[in-house]
């Protein structure tokens, strides 16, 4: 009857874009009605310490004109989404808009006051290494269609076996068989799920109390008793020539410890062999299509049990990262969710090595954030503050994450007919 | 290349699938390999391309004795097999697809698909197939993703082509581009098996035909000798009709009507345009279209599974816009739904369960909170006979039925009570010919006692056949009429209609 085409009719994308700007907008009454500091005061940022090749100038920023400003910046990005929305600026407003809340946060809470944002981030670097490695495992098995739960009980594990053979045979010695406990693990898994077709996250689960019970029994039975069972020497930090030196970047990057260096090149390392190897091609195609593979010549079962063994070897050496990376001691339950929040790196890196990488820095960030801002003694109670990690976890998954796909077969066990 | 399968017999424990099966397949060739979905012609397949062995008899090539291991043999004995389920890895490109399993690589495992993107585009030129190595699977149209299968197998080196149902997802300008590609391949010395169930298709392909029934060779032949109802004959063991007898066309009144109905997908985009449509009591309305152009929102609108964003649906001179499905129930709105394997029945559930899934609530069957099973099943059983279902008895999982039987199943459930108004979606897609009769007499005994019928269905034979009217869909809008009764349609002029034309 019309004769002119009706308007195109997005519900769902300005729903979307519409919630963005909210929280946008809250975010931006937030920033300038509470972090408004009294009076007015001078946040430094140091970049470099004294000690260092290149030494920059510190970073000075008056407090109240920078978070009105962020603030500002905050309410056009949530008015844009009204006026605009529904476009693929949604989910980047959003991340600008985080990054912008989080900057004028910072400086609130450094009013006054100095801050060390080398060190932040060379904390953040360190603190990501045992979520991207987690996150790593996660897509190193799930490119094969297995859930992995069980990384936090593999990374427990790495923590625990580290220590004790740690303390026993050295450093190499400990992370070798941390990493070889982790594999062990890893091949139960695949056993689990893939032979004998056990639901994949009960299997997880499964393992993952398993090693909970039996590192927190010895260690509270025998580590008590025998002290030297449970004191690993710890991997130091080793410094890089000339990359090293390079401001800002070489005290994140290059000045750090062998966990690490070995992060950044297993996330190298996973996406040539995923993105560009034979064997790569042939993993992903059995994670999306299996019954394909299987006409095509492709061992199925052989190619999970592969591949969720290199992901507990890959999450071994994350755990080992908790003992001998930093404390050279074991602790009950000391990997404290790090397993599960790597799961979420990996779904906020779209299943992809440098994507899991990148989530873990942005969790990192929010842990070392957390315990720097304890030193800077904000009003906020440190309890709320150690929530930050979890609460970035939350925010990410469910809010920036978007559409993002996971291998079709992911979950599912294969049975060949 | 010539094969010659010599007296395979495959048995599954008691059952015979195939029994004492000959047939030779030559280079240069398209053998049509005729039956009803439950004949063998699978199985036989299977045999020749490695995944089974024969409990008996012997497969020769070019006159020596073969044996297969495994599809692997097969592969490299020069047989490939294009499954009637496409075995495409959706998020690869073409290219990953086709080197799947076979790939070359260079240095630390490095894969090589520079070279294998030179052979696909090779394999394009010398039979016209016209495929983006670099385009994802999953972005591709149906026929050609079919065509991704064919090069996957050429780039194998195949000699034998063995197409398992290669018609059933295509649309009629599809199967057209196909057959092309079909003869191209023949042209170049291949040779070729076209498995079916589609007598008009194995009569415009194939060079020679053998008919299988319960797993044997019933008949061979060339197709200039065989007329449709001999093959209709040999194919389900005694005569078929092809005519469709109808009461004379005497319409009541508007029934349904749909005003400026608008309806969006679940990407919101717009599925149905401003659509307006009636079917009036006692007459059958067939929607032609190339599917993906709103038909499967428009079943879902009229039954009440997806919302309307504007405009209205009357039923029987009320507003149902907003009316929930079961209430549409019982106003007297039937639904054969497209997909019956998941929408249409619950698999796990038994025939008797999925008898009463729509009236399991009324008074025959409920005693308060409680169902009656007995009663239940006896109905059940009732219409078990009263619809030809084969089933061993009520208490069958209806998953395990074959296709014709399902169907029949939900048929008897729609039909077997009091309906004004039949909309059926592709209501004898993958159907062997003798349920395909089976449902049509039903539609038009539904037609004949006074419901209205409308069946949405992108088999354009079946919509001539049935309908009194048509309407062709494009673009989520009716953009050509025909009346049926006024004298005959020219398919041609339906076949531009529904590649836009008219629009």
């Amino acid at each position: 009857m019309t004769a002119v085409p009706a308007p195109r009719i997005e519900p769902g994308k300005t729903r979307h874009a519409r919630i963005t700007g909210g929280i946008l907008i809250g975010l931006a009454i937030l920033t300038a009605v509470v972090f408004a500091p009294d009076g007015t005061g001078i946040a430094t940022f140091r970049l470099s310490r004294p000690t260092d090749a290149l030494v920059l100038p510190n970073l000075v920023v008056p407090a109240v004109p920078f978070i009105y400003a962020a603030a500002a910046v905050l309410a056009f990005l949530g008015a844009r989404q009204f006026l605009r929305g529904g476009t693929r600026w949604t989910s980047l407003s959003m991340g600008i808009g985080l990054a912008v809340a989080v900057a004028a946060f910072l400086v609130w809470a450094t009013t006054g006051k100095a801050f060390s944002l080398t060190g932040m981030l060379q904390a953040t670097m360190v603190r990501a290494v045992p979520i991207a490695l987690g996150g790593l495992a996660g897509v190193l098995s799930e490119r094969v269609a297995v859930v992995n739960i069980a990384i936090e009980g593999m990374l427990l594990a790495g923590a625990f076996t580290g220590a004790l053979v740690g303390s026993l045979l050295g450093g190499m010695g400990g992370l070798a068989a941390a990493v070889a406990i982790g594999g062990l693990f890893g091949f139960i898994l695949a056993a689990l799920v893939v032979t004998y077709r056990m639901d994949q996250i009960i299997a997880g689960v499964v393992i993952n109390l398993l090693v909970l019970g039996l590192t927190s029994y010895v260690s509270s039975q025998v580590f008590q008793e025998y002290r030297y069972l449970n004191n690993a020497p710890v991997f130091r930090a080793v410094k890089v020539p000339l990359l090293g030196d390079i401001p800002i970047l070489g005290p994140m990057f290059f000045q750090q410890n062998i966990f690490v260096y070995g992060a950044l090149i297993m996330v190298g390392v996973a996406t040539y062999y995923l993105f560009h190897t034979r064997m790569g091609l042939r993993a992903r195609a059995v994670g999306e299509h299996p019954r394909a593979a299987d006409t095509l010549g492709i061992n199925v079962y052989r190619t999970r049990y592969i591949n969720v063994t290199l992901a507990g070897m890959v999450a071994g050496f994350g755990g080992a990262w908790f003992t001998l990376g930093s404390v050279g001691r074991f602790d009950e339950g000391m990997t404290g969710g790090r397993g599960y929040i790597g799961l979420a790196a990996m779904i906020f890196g779209r299943w992809h090595p440098v994507g899991a990488l990148a989530a873990a820095l942005v969790f990192g960030f929010a842990d070392s954030l957390q315990q720097k801002l304890a030193l800077l003694q904000t009003p906020i109670p440190s309890e709320f503050l150690a929530m930050a990690p979890y609460v970035a976890t939350i925010i990410v998954v469910a809010g920036l994450v978007g559409r993002a796909r996971p291998p079709a077969a992911d979950g599912k066990p294969y049975v060949k007919e | 290349m010539d094969i010659e399968l010599r007296g395979i017999t495959k048995r599954f424990g008691p059952v015979t699938a195939n029994e004492d099966v000959n047939l030779s397949i030559r280079s240069g060739e398209v053998l049509g390999l005729l039956g009803e979905n439950g004949a063998g012609k699978s199985t036989l397949m299977n045999v020749l391309c490695g995944l089974y062995s024969p409990t008996d008899g012997e497969i020769l090539i070019d006159g020596v004795p073969a044996t297969f291991d495994g599809p692997g043999d097969a592969i490299r004995a020069g047989i490939g097999m294009v499954h009637q389920h496409f075995m495409l890895v959706p998020v690869f490109t073409v290219t990953e697809n086709v080197v799947l399993g076979v790939e070359r690589t260079g240095r630390f495992d490095h894969l090589d698909l520079a070279t294998a993107r030179a052979q696909v585009h090779a394999i394009n030129d010398q039979y016209g197939l016209h495929v983006d190595p670099d385009a994802l699977v999953e972005n591709l149209p149906v026929g050609v993703q079919q065509r991704v299968e064919i090069i996957k197998v050429l780039f194998r080196s195949a000699d034998v082509l063995i197409l398992d149902e290669p018609t059933a997802v295509l649309t009629p300008q599809e199967v057209d581009d196909f057959f092309q590609i079909i003869k191209a391949l023949r042209d170049a010395g291949k040779a070729l098996v076209f498995i079916t169930h589609k007598l008009n298709e194995i009569l415009e392909i194939a060079d020679r035909i053998s008919v299988i029934r319960n797993g044997r060779i019933v008949g061979e032949g060339l197709p200039k000798d065989l007329t449709r109802p001999q093959l209709a004959e040999m194919m389900v063991g005694r005569p078929v009709s092809f005519d469709v007898v109808k009461k004379p066309f005497a319409p009541g009144g508007t029934l349904l009507e749909t005003r400026d109905l608008t309806v969006l997908r679940d990407t919101d985009e717009i599925a149905i345009d401003h659509l307006n449509l009636t079917v009036r009591s006692g007459e059958i309305v067939g929607i032609a279209g190339v599917q993906g152009n709103g038909q499967s929102a428009l079943i879902e609108v009229l039954t009440g599974l997806r919302r309307a964003t504007e405009g209205q649906v009357m039923f029987d001179g009320q507003d149902i816009t907003r009316t929930s499905v079961r209430e549409r129930h019982r106003l007297g709105i039937a639904h054969i739904p497209e997909d019956r394997q998941t929408v249409g029945l619950i698999k796990n559930f038994t025939v008797a369960e999925n008898m009463v899934l729509d009236t399991y609530y009324d008074a025959r069957f409920s005693r308060g909170p409680r169902v009656d099973w007995a009663q239940v099943n006896k109905v059940s059983a009732g219409f078990v006979r009263d619809f030809d279902i084969r089933t061993p008895s009520v208490f069958q999982a209806a998953g395990h039925l074959s296709g014709g039987n399902q169907q029949k199943l939900v048929v008897a459930r729609e039909l077997s009570r009091e309906t004004k108004l039949l909309i059926a979606g592709q209501p004898t897609r993958g159907l062997d010919v003798g349920s395909i009769e089976y449902i049509h007499k039903r539609l038009i005994a539904a037609r004949d006692e006074g419901d209205g019928v409308l069946i949405v269905s992108s088999e354009l034979d079946e919509i001539m056949a049935l309908s009194d009217r048509i309407l062709v869909m494009f673009k989520g809008r009716i953009v050509a009429e025909y009346d049926a009764n006024a004298g005959p349609v020219d398919k041609s002029a339906i076949g531009l209609a529904m590649a836009g034309a008219a629009a």
